[in-house]
């Protein structure tokens, strides 16, 4: 397997006015390509601190942050930014689409900011709408579609631009249970496509549908467990 | 070529962006204009006034030639003290014939004096009308025709003779529509005979050119006395040695006057620029109480516009966020908002020469006006500048937000 994510002792501090905190104090892990990691814990373990580092949203304080073999920590705004563009699909509890632009636009604004040409956009967003079922939905805004609608775009947004990774925060936390199961299985279907999927909760019956499940407390890994490993070997995996 | 490529595309998706935040707060947008469009409507108001007032100032200046040369008893334009110049002699006929006489650079030298009477014609009659007394060769050196009949001879010069050429406007009020041509008229009591009609001249700066009676010279310094404004006309045989010509005229002149070395002249040699460096002089004054006006304005509706992209800035701290997750770069940011000020300040702009073109229709009414087009480019991307300019400072902090402090910003 080729390891996508590979952390070593990641540390990272934060200065809240005189107190230090510590919200990670040595992370050490690997994630595959293929792999559906969930990473669970209670609020204050660190798991949102993480995701944003692995997300590229934030840099460690210490420690080193290999994605697809390059060093993450030494990264300059821009190519933070790049990285985040090209590498990494964002799937947010809150949605975190843009309210005044439909369906469409959302979808298509990575593809923008990877400087895509207009027709090259075009199909691309469709076809990552299409894919989530929301392929006749195209024109509506936000405020014109349910709640789990709104997560499928923002799934077709994370799609579009093939990242390496997606990386779910708490997706399903603002829905209710059913819509919740469509969303977890959109999921699913991605993950057999050959998608690398990292999400995080503090849900058990949502993390039951991850491979592997990473438990942390106290900004450290306090356990990790594999299940349905059989799907390691899906003959589907290792596509992108 | 990839790189300028992306960059136009990003300047495209701004402009995109920035008219659909714009759609999303028309009022907003539109009061925060109001800096600009005031700003802008002065500015382009006063180059247009002034623009026209050229236009026409050079149309009406350009009867008195460019290479003509007026010896008179003071400066056309006087800036210091008016007494000094009052008690000056009258410029005479000999000082006149003196010139004619000794110029070698000079053309046609023509001699006009003026002075104020009123004209009668039957039970018709105009309070005051401006007679110049002539010499025959006058419209040698000042473009002027008769409509009807002819202008002064030389036959009349010499003898004397009550003869007059009438202004267009004399001619319609003393005669309405009867042709003027042979019939004597009154001016302050001593009978002319009308030989000519003169072309309508129009206004010189609100003083109409047509309310005039032309006579010999001769005759109406002995109709009217002596106490007049005199002015010898002297037109260079070379336009470009025109300043020779003035030379040469002062010499005449002081040689005439007996002035010793070391006094000073007691006559003025007037030429066409002087009018229009004053003219020029009183404009620019003009021009920089509109720029000043203008630029105060633009600085305080620019300060507006900075206000409400700060404004805008916060409200879509979480706006930014998402863009800057899904991968925009500082520079996208950046770009995202400073299109979007100037995108606002070019509405105000439009808005204010909008404004400017029917106000300057209405003022046509009045004074000449004229709207280049590069007036209404120059308006239109200047506010562009401003809402660049005033538009840096919010975009340059919205692109430094911090993507996860955004995200949570609510």
């Amino acid at each position: 397997m080729e390891a996508i994510i590979e952390v070593k002792e990641l540390v990272k501090t934060y200065q809240v006015g005189e107190v230090k905190v510590e919200a990670l104090r040595g992370i050490d892990m690997t994630i595959d390509r293929n792999e559906y990691v969930a990473i669970m814990g209670p609020s204050g373990s660190g798991k949102s601190t993480l995701m944003n580092i692995i997300g590229c949203l934030d840099t460690p304080s210490t420690g080193s942050y290999r994605l697809h073999g390059v060093n993450v920590e030494e990264m300059n705004d821009n190519q933070l930014a790049d990285t985040r563009n090209r590498e990494i699909g964002f799937v947010f509890q809150t949605f975190n689409l843009l309210p005044r632009a439909d369906s469409f636009h959302n979808v298509e604004l990575p593809l923008v900011y990877a400087g895509k040409t207009k027709r090259e956009r075009r199909e691309r967003a469709e076809d990552a709408l299409s894919k989530v079922g929301l392929g006749d939905r195209m024109r509506h805004k936000p405020n014109e579609l349910s709640g789990g609608q709104r997560q499928r775009v923002a799934i077709a947004r994370a799609l579009v631009n093939n990242p390496s990774i997606i990386l779910a925060d708490e997706p399903t936390g603002n829905l209710d249970s059913q819509t919740g199961e469509e969303i977890m299985e959109i999921f699913r279907i991605l993950h057999t496509a050959g998608n690398t999927i990292i999400l995080v909760t503090h849900e058990e019956y949502i993390a039951d549908h991850a491979n592997r499940i990473i438990r942390l407390k106290d900004g450290k890994i306090s356990g990790e467990e594999w299940r349905n490993v059989a799907s390691h070997n899906n003959p589907l995996g290792g596509a992108e | 070529m990839i790189r300028l490529r992306v960059t136009f595309q990003h300047a495209g998706e701004g402009i995109a962006i920035a008219l659909r935040a714009l759609r999303a707060n028309p009022v907003r947008a539109t009061l925060t204009t109001l800096g600009i469009v005031i700003g802008v409507l002065t500015v382009i108001l006063m180059i247009t006034i002034i623009q026209g007032l050229n236009e026409s100032f050079k149309g009406q200046i350009s009867f008195l030639g460019s290479g003509l040369l007026f010896v008179d008893k003071m400066p056309w334009v006087i800036t210091d003290d008016y007494f000094l110049y009052r008690n000056r002699p009258d410029i005479s006929v000999q000082e006149y014939e003196e010139v004619k006489k000794h110029s070698h650079l000079a053309k046609t030298v023509a001699l006009s004096i003026s002075t104020g009477k009123p004209l009668k014609f039957r039970q018709r009659s105009l309070e005051q009308v401006e007679i110049s007394g002539v010499s025959a060769n006058y419209t040698e050196v000042i473009t002027t025709f008769p409509k009807y009949g002819r202008f002064i001879s030389a036959i009349d010069e010499m003898r004397n003779r009550k003869v007059v050429v009438i202004g267009s406007s004399v001619a319609d009020e003393l005669f309405e529509k009867r042709n003027p041509i042979g019939y004597r008229i009154s001016i302050a009591g001593e009978k002319y005979r009308v030989i000519g009609v003169l072309e309508e001249q129009g206004q010189f700066f609100g003083h109409s050119m047509d309310n005039v009676a032309i006579i010999p010279y001769g005759a109406l310094l002995k109709d009217f006395g002596k106490h007049h404004w005199v002015s010898i006309m002297a037109e260079a045989m070379d336009p470009a040695r025109i300043d020779d010509l003035e030379f040469e005229l002062t010499g005449i002149m002081r040689r005439a006057r007996g002035l010793k070395a070391g006094q000073d002249n007691n006559f003025a040699v007037n030429k066409q620029s002087m009018l229009l460096n004053f003219y020029n002089q009183v404009t620019s004054g003009v021009y920089t109480v509109g720029i000043v006006i203008g630029g105060i304005s633009l600085l305080v509706g620019g300060i507006g516009i900075m206000n409400i992209m700060m404004v805008s800035v916060t409200e879509r701290t979480r706006e930014i966020g998402i863009r800057k997750a899904i991968g925009a770069k500082r520079i996208n940011i950046i770009w995202q908002f400073l299109v979007e000020s100037a995108a606002i300040c070019m509405l105000g702009g439009a808005i204010g020469i909008a404004l400017a073109f029917g106000i300057s229709k209405i003022i046509d009414k009045f004074l000449p006006t004229s709207m280049p087009l590069w007036v209404a480019l120059f308006g239109v991307g200047f506010s562009a500048l401003v809402g660049v300019f005033f538009g840096l400072w919010p975009a340059v902090k919205a692109a430094k937000l911090h993507p996860i402090e955004s995200l949570r910003y609510e």
